[in-house]
């Protein structure tokens, strides 16, 4: 229980993170207009947060008698949380108000969440990945139905915490096959003993239990009914981190259970499930999304189509997919946080405004909003010099030194169906009349957050090279 | 192996046997003389009132909630206060400082709470 000091000091960007949330719950108490405060506080903490985990990054260590892992993966990952929640509020703070959610308990409860997704990406030990993981959907299911008000936001609220709940329901029997079938619930010793563990039976339903709970959670193919529903209930923004922050976080957890077949100590014993999922989800996703006019629905099946294509990743099952998959993760959280973004500004009062025909003639409107929009479609497309190219890139490579081309076929044919409705959003903006007669509201913080996801989006796809070399480095398996 | 369990399926046996016995018995040596009163569900000596599908306010599910703090904190506290000596003999002063972040943290949860009015009845 006694810890030496510098463990205290090495865990400090969670310390940080639990700080912050106390202290935001006290000016909420105690100070009646809290919202503008709070917000610009909660971005100050992530930015805070974010840089002292990154400035951990080279001494990875396992601290807490092998319970959470600071530096190295987790600081890539708590870097990505961090900012994007960090581009979500400010996208939100004039949101809010629109939405009739301008609430200070909205920015702790983002915290909240943020700190459940760290959690879960050092997590050492089962327990507490659990705990991340409840920390972050609890925290999910509130934000959904924030909006008491609402009709559709109650109706995400609550498919979201019955089939969370269902899930997480299968992630604890899977905890609890894995823990009887190995004795402990420490990840170091069940990675160590992996390839032994893998011929138990009771532990590979475990395992496979566990999996499915997380398909769930990152809105994999058949687990994957809640996501539009949920996402277009939801307000905007908190769709964006939901669809970002929550799917980062589950990919953070499978690439830690699956580090022993990452490390080549084990045969990667689920690569038909992962592959069957991630052929199921990119053509469902990709080609449902051909039918949406609701943009807030499209992007849902677009989370979907790239769910499918980051598990490829998984698939594949070796060091190079890992990287590929965190370099994508950090692409598809900003450009996402993006669209979002630009779907929050113009969005009118009570759900309107959301439909593509409210986006033609865009570009005579708001020729920022446009261009930044443009930008994050043609990144989602995967369309080079973009980040989102690379992501993809990088994961079907990693398939394809697999040898699991048809894989990366499947997905490349995939990406191609996919440009199609992302491009149709840039064909309505530059080249249609505008039909619907409405103003954008003045957004400065909102166009702030457009407008560095954007130039992160550049960033990362003009020098995928470093930032993946910097990725690969810090894989320790 | 298994033969570790026969006392545990014997505890079993006899309290489904005892319970059968004591819910049946009575109704089979029993006199039976049921008269409104007798046969209506018993309320605390009052006459029943109504039926049991009304409609709760809100307020009572949010004292409920508030309940469950303090049972996660009784959950926490009382294991840590019966071994607190032994604690305290071993690492000192981090005996203490958890328990106290703890409790501040799970308190400051209710002092939110209060300050917000969700104690208010009206």
């Amino acid at each position: 229980m006694p810890q030496s000091n510098t463990e205290y000091l090495q865990i400090l960007p969670f310390i940080l993170m639990g700080s912050g949330i106390v202290i935001s719950v006290i000016i909420e108490m105690f100070y009646k207009k809290s919202e503008p405060v709070l917000g610009w506080f909660s971005v100050l903490l992530f930015i805070t947060v974010g840089f002292v985990s990154l400035a951990s990054i080279n001494d990875s260590a396992v601290l807490f008698n092998n319970m959470i892992e600071v530096g190295g993966k987790p600081a890539i990952f708590n870097f990505i949380f961090t900012f994007g929640a960090a581009v979500m509020i400010l996208s939100s703070m004039n949101y809010i108000s629109k939405y009739g959610i301008y609430f200070g308990e909205f920015f702790i409860i983002v915290q909240s969440s943020v700190l459940g997704m760290m959690i879960m990406a050092g997590a050492k030990d089962l327990f507490m990945i659990f705990m991340g993981l409840e920390l972050m959907s609890i925290c999910f299911y509130v934000l959904a139905g924030l909006n008491r008000k609402k009709i559709q936001a109650n109706e995400a609220s609550m498919k979201y915490f019955l089939l969370g709940a269902f899930a997480t329901g299968f992630i604890v029997y899977g905890i609890a096959l894995m823990y009887g079938s190995s004795g402990t619930t420490s990840l170091p010793y069940i990675f160590e003993n992996f390839s032994s563990l893998i011929s138990n039976v009771l532990f590979v339903t475990g395992l496979g239990l566990f999996l499915i709970g997380f398909s769930f959670k990152i809105a994999a193919f058949p687990f994957h009914m809640w996501v539009p529903d949920v996402y277009q209930g939801s307000a905007t923004t908190i769709t964006g981190l939901m669809s970002t922050g929550g799917k980062t976080a589950a990919f953070s957890v499978l690439i830690i259970m699956l580090s022993a077949v990452f490390a080549n100590n084990a045969a990667n014993t689920f690569e038909p499930y992962f592959a069957g999922i991630s052929v199921l989800s990119m053509l469902f996703g990709s080609i449902v999304a051909i039918a949406q006019d609701n943009l807030k629905r499209m992007l849902a099946y677009s989370s979907i189509a790239h769910a499918g294509y980051m598990v490829i990743g998984l698939a594949a099952g070796n060091q190079d997919s890992v990287a590929g998959i965190i370099f994508y993760l950090a692409a598809y959280t900003f450009m996402n946080l993006g669209a979002f973004g630009v779907l929050s500004i113009i969005e009118g009062k009570d759900d309107t405004l959301l439909d593509i025909n409210s986006y033609a003639g865009l570009n005579s409107k708001s020729p920022i909003l446009a261009a930044f929009m443009a930008l994050f479609m043609f990144a989602l497309a995967g369309i080079p010099p973009m980040a989102g190219f690379f992501g993809k890139y990088y994961v079907f490579i990693a398939a394809i030194k697999s040898d699991l081309t048809w894989l990366a076929i499947i997905g490349v044919l995939s990406s191609v169906i996919s440009v199609y409705f992302y491009l149709r959003v840039v064909v309505y903006m530059y080249f249609k009349e505008s039909t619907v007669n409405f103003s954008i509201e003045k957004n400065n913080t909102g166009l702030l957050a457009v407008v560095i996801s954007g130039i992160l989006i550049l960033v990362f796809g003009i020098i995928p090279d470093t930032l993946l070399n910097v990725i690969i480095s810090v894989l320790n398996f | 192996m298994i033969e570790q369990y026969i006392p545990i399926f014997l505890v079993i046996a006899t309290a489904a046997v005892f319970g059968a016995a004591v819910v049946f018995s009575s109704k089979l040596f029993g006199p039976q003389r049921p008269n409104d009163i007798k046969i209506s569900p018993y309320e605390s000596g009052k006459k029943p009132v109504g039926n049991t599908s009304e409609r709760i306010s809100v307020k009572y599910y949010l004292v409920a909630m508030l309940f469950i703090i303090f049972d996660i904190e009784v959950i926490y506290v009382y294991p840590w206060a019966v071994e607190f000596k032994s604690l305290y003999a071993q690492y000192g002063i981090f005996a203490f400082t958890p328990m106290l972040i703890f409790l501040i943290v799970l308190e400051l949860g209710f002092v939110y709470v209060y300050m917000k009015g969700g104690l208010k009845w009206d």
